[in-house]
């Protein structure tokens, strides 16, 4: 069994004039110690699904349906009572602007030890000696002095380093990063991105990391998605995906990529822009940008069709799997 | 001409403003409101069973007579009347039409010193920006109010009672515009600070036109949102200094009353149980007060400016 | 700390220095000294001999300056009605006025920031939605309006009839609507404790509080539904914001995400503009004073209006533009030491 196992979920918008579609029917699992990307262009989803999994998606948006299981127990039927025990304790998060998710007015000891007296007997000195542990190992330089620190005393890549010894301070299995390094500057990106994944090698958190960085996800992750609004369109093991992606889009990202053209060429760029969440087309959503799109894709969205070990939802791809095995056939 | 109007009238139907109005019933009922009480008021030498003005229409011997439906009342007075023997119901309606052309007038005057400070401060900056601002923060630390009762107190000073009594509509129009123009000038001045970051400003240096045609041409219609919102609530400011200005004796004489007035006449004779000679103006005040902040916060939300917070 | 605090005061010096050339305009363009020391009856050529004598015939500026350097050891003239220092008047009349100020202020901090806090957690409760109705309905309301209700209610009493009598339920009704009266409405009341020798309270009689009970109330009530307003908007765009959900993802308690996370953001930008707002009560008190004969320096200054009389219009300008400048200034210095990101204590920089 995975660790976590997202089944069916469906996320909504109630806005004026009835729900907008956020996630439609997305599944995916996660498996203890592994790393899974998830990309996208801004908008397909990304952060609403990373958000979703603890129920903190910003109203008016909700879950409608689907489960989220981790280690059996579905989270998007818990209390919020119930979620309180797992958010920050077993499932912990990264959010994207660490100069927006630490508390101005509150020092950083303070956020840190009460997330450990919010999840376990301790007292305040012990919870200082669990938070100064953790700064140190995120390689925070003088860790003894910022436990006394507001945030806006603290560097940006510092912060992240913060927020980062945050959601290590109560050991937990799953650690969800929204896009943790897009903020920073660009010199210290790869530096944050590093300490990152060291640490959850090193603790043997599974981590799954949101961003719309294809370079990264091929570099760190083992598994990877691929969202689009609103719907996972191809997911599978990151090595296979990159090599020889299946999905128009996918392809279309990765031609996108700096280092896959010729130098000096023109970068290859995907016609159109995603749809809104209030004007995703009828059928697959990608057709109106897709130089295969036919009729059926106009009209019905496509199942998942295996590819290796790879699950596509498109029907072009369906279509040469199913000329493949034909052949084959024809062959023996 | 008749097809341009009637485009007109098809934009204005689909629009979101009039969207949003057709589904707010807190918003249609306050305009109705309003606009009954305008016409009521503009209409009052049609409407008004008597001429207040008129002192051969009045007969002390009706003084102090308390609304329909109580004991004592006359039914040729409806709500009754004040203590100098005035048909209520009259005095209320010439008196919302003084408050109410105190009120546009004011609002008016300082939409000009406003808008014109403001875009000022905004564009120019330096040392323009840093006094304009500084007299703004001077005058709201005081309050508008207590700017109004003192800019009031020096023109009646200046002028005498009876002076001031004659020409009291134009100095109240007057007082309460300068009381007031820092909330425009301050709302302008932000918007013309965030329009001028835009690249449509320096499309139109480039180009090579002149500041105050940049400003009034360019800068001023994209500012007139957060303006409209503002002005709409500084109507009901301004009705309510010149309510509580008359009440201190600093405006509208008895003579040719405003709601104020009204109320502050009527408030000598509530210890003597004529509750209704204070209350009934005052309930007008306040539902006049109302409907047009209700219509003001409808248009905040619709519109939806970044308005200039405190 | 120390260019924070220089920075502040030359601001509010700045100020004074506006608002007293202000006064000195006012009382150089209307009041007319002589005619307090010597009345009618004294020749022209004895007039001009005076008015030389007395410097009215120098320059502006150093008819400035010897006004603002008397303001500035407490001499602001002699009230012609009172016919004694206008400071005298004014510090006799000051403790009145700041009693109902505090008095008011404390009822909007204990009223206005559960009842913000409230409608800003639970913004579609109908209790919330009462709550802001209502302030609608009180921001609509002149403040003289609101104290004459109080008086009618509650001081005269009202005695409802309109349901039938003759009926159990309408009798019920009746009595429902109608209020007894008997609060004071007028004056402070004859029991009053005297502190530090010359302030009379009326914080320490049972009359003392009946008779500043209802001034304070319509006094609060301008400033009570802005602060609900403020500290609900302010509350719910805090409660918005990516610390308060990164604090959700630690599973902490919502109890202590609303009441320290949350609230101590909330009252950050409160603070500003809840202290001016407190500071312009002091205008409201001419009109709440006004209605409830309340012997403080808005009565007095009304009255100094109507009396014409410039030297004490001249010094309450000048008392309470003071008192404005000493709230701002310190409104801002307790932002300074309550927002960890100014840099205002230098302790742990």
């Amino acid at each position: 069994m995975a660790l976590l196992d997202v089944k069916d979920l469906d996320v909504r918008f109630a806005v004026r004039g009835g729900d907008l579609q956020a996630l439609r029917k997305i599944s995916f699992s996660l498996d203890k110690g592994e790393r899974l990307g998830l990309v996208g262009e801004s908008g397909a989803g990304k952060s609403v699904a990373a958000f979703s999994i603890l129920n903190l998606i910003a109203k008016p948006g909700y879950i409608a349906g689907g489960q989220i299981l981790f280690e059996g127990q579905d989270l998007a039927a818990m209390s919020d009572k119930q979620l309180r025990k797992i958010r920050g304790n077993r499932i912990a998060m990264i959010f994207q602007d660490p100069m927006m998710t630490l508390n101005p007015v509150l020092t950083i000891g303070t956020q840190m030890v009460e997330a450990l007296k919010a999840h376990r007997r301790i007292s305040t000195r012990d919870a200082r000696a669990i938070a100064l542990k953790k700064l140190q190992m995120v390689q925070i330089p003088s860790p003894d002095k910022r436990l006394d620190q507001y945030p806006h005393e603290l560097s940006g890549g510092m912060r992240q380093r913060v927020i980062i010894a945050i959601a290590l301070l109560l050991d937990p299995e799953i650690i969800i990063a929204d896009e943790p390094t897009t903020a920073l500057d660009v010199t210290i990106q790869a530096e944050i991105m590093a300490l990152l994944l060291e640490l959850c090698e090193q603790e043997n958190v599974a981590l799954m990391l949101i961003t719309h960085d294809l370079g990264v996800v091929s570099q760190v992750t083992q598994r990877m998605l691929v969202m689009y609004s609103g719907r996972i369109i191809e997911q599978g093991p990151t090595r296979e995906i990159i090599n020889d992606p299946q999905h128009p889009y996918t392809q279309g990202l990765i031609n996108a990529l700096p280092q896959m053209g010729e130098p000096g060429a023109r970068l290859y760029q995907i016609p159109g822009s995603m749809p809104s969440l209030s004007r995703v087309p009828s059928g697959c959503p990608f057709n109106p940008r897709c130089p295969f799109a036919t009729d059926q894709c106009r009209t019905s969205m496509p199942n998942y069709v295996h590819s290796g070990n790879v699950d596509v939802a498109c029907y072009e791809v369906a279509k040469l799997i199913e000329q493949e095995q034909s052949l084959q056939e024809e062959d023996r | 001409m008749s097809a341009v109007t009637a485009s007109r009238w098809e934009r204005f139907r689909d629009s979101y403003l009039w969207y949003s109005f057709r589904r707010d019933k807190v918003a249609i009922v306050s305009l109705v409101v309003f606009v009954a009480m305008v016409a009521a008021a503009f209409l009052a030498p049609v409407l008004a069973p008597t001429d207040p003005y008129d002192l051969a229409q009045i007969d002390i011997m009706n003084s102090e007579l308390p609304p329909a439906g109580l004991a004592g009342s006359d039914p040729a007075f409806p709500l009754g009347t004040d203590a100098q023997g005035r048909d209520l119901m009259s005095t209320i309606l010439y008196g919302t039409r003084v408050s109410l052309l105190i009120g546009f007038g004011a609002v008016v005057l300082q939409s000009l010193l406003g808008i014109l400070f403001g875009l000022l401060a905004g564009y120019l900056g330096g040392r323009v920006d840093a006094i304009l601002m500084r007299i703004a923060d001077v005058q709201l630390s005081f309050s508008t109010l207590m700017v109004a009762i003192i800019v009031g107190a020096i023109f009646k000073a200046s002028f005498g009672n009876l002076m001031f009594g004659e020409i009291a509509i134009y100095l109240l129009i007057l007082i309460i515009g300068i009381a007031e123009w820092p909330q425009i000038a301050r709302t302008v001045r932000a918007s013309v600070l965030a329009e001028k970051k835009k690249e449509y400003v320096d499309a139109a240096k480039v180009m090579g036109f002149g500041t105050p045609r940049i400003m009034f041409r360019h800068i001023l219609p994209n500012t007139l949102s957060p303006i409209f919102v503002i002005a709409t609530v500084q109507i009901a400011n301004a009705i309510i200094s010149e309510a509580a200005l008359s009440f201190l004796g600093l405006g509208m004489p008895e003579t040719q009353p405003s709601l104020g007035s009204l109320i502050k006449s009527g408030f000598d004779y509530i210890q003597s149980g004529s509750w209704w000679i204070t209350l009934i103006p005052g309930l007008v005040l306040v539902v006049l007060v109302l409907v047009i902040n209700l219509l003001g916060d409808w248009l905040r939300d619709v519109l939806n400016p970044r308005l200039y917070k405190g | 700390m120390l260019a924070f605090l220089v920075q502040r005061i030359s601001q509010a010096i700045l100020v004074m220095f506006v608002i007293s050339v202000i006064s000195f305009t006012i009382q150089d363009g209307l009041g007319d000294p002589l005619q307090e020391l010597v009345g009618m009856s004294v020749s022209d050529e004895e007039r001009d001999a005076l008015r030389e004598e007395m410097g009215l015939n120098d320059p502006m500026v150093t008819q400035y300056l010897r006004f603002a350097g008397n303001a500035l050891q407490g001499d602001l003239g002699v009230s012609y009605f009172y016919g004694e220092p206008t400071m005298d008047v004014i510090l006799r009349h000051l403790p009145a006025t700041l009693e109902l100020v505090i008095a008011a202020s404390l009822m909007i901090i204990f009223l206005s920031v559960p009842i913000g806090v409230y409608a800003a957690i639970r913004p579609k409760a109908w209790l919330s939605k009462f709550f802001m109705g209502v302030s609608t309905v009180g921001i609509s309301i002149p403040v003289f309006l609101t104290a004459i209700v109080l008086i009618q209610l509650f001081s005269i009493g009202v005695q409802v009839t309109v349901f039938p009598a003759d009926t159990g339920w309408g009798q019920w009704l009746n009595e429902f609507f109608s209020t007894d009266g008997g609060m004071p409405s007028y004056g402070r009341g004859d029991d009053l404790a005297h502190l530090f020798g010359t302030w009379e309270s009326n914080f320490f009689s049972q009359t003392g509080w009946a008779h500043i009970l209802l001034p304070a109330v319509s006094l609060a009530s301008i400033m009570l539904p802005l602060f609900i307003r403020l500290i609900r908007a302010e509350m719910m765009e805090v409660l918005q914001s990516d610390y308060i959900r990164f604090a959700q993802a630690k599973g902490i308690a919502p109890a202590r995400i609303n009441f320290l996370h949350a609230l101590k953001n909330t009252m950050l930008p409160v603070i500003t503009v809840g202290g001016v707002q407190i500071g312009i009560m002091v205008a409201y008190t001419i009109l709440t004073e006004t209605v409830f004969q309340w012997p403080g320096v808005g009565l007095m200054f009304l009255e100094a209006i109507t009396r014409s009389d410039i030297p004490l219009i001249v010094a309450y300008l000048m008392v309470v533009g003071l008192i404005f400048v000493i709230t701002n200034t310190l409104v801002d210095l307790i932002y300074g030491l309550v927002n960890p990101t100014v840099k205002l204590t230098g302790k742990k920089a």
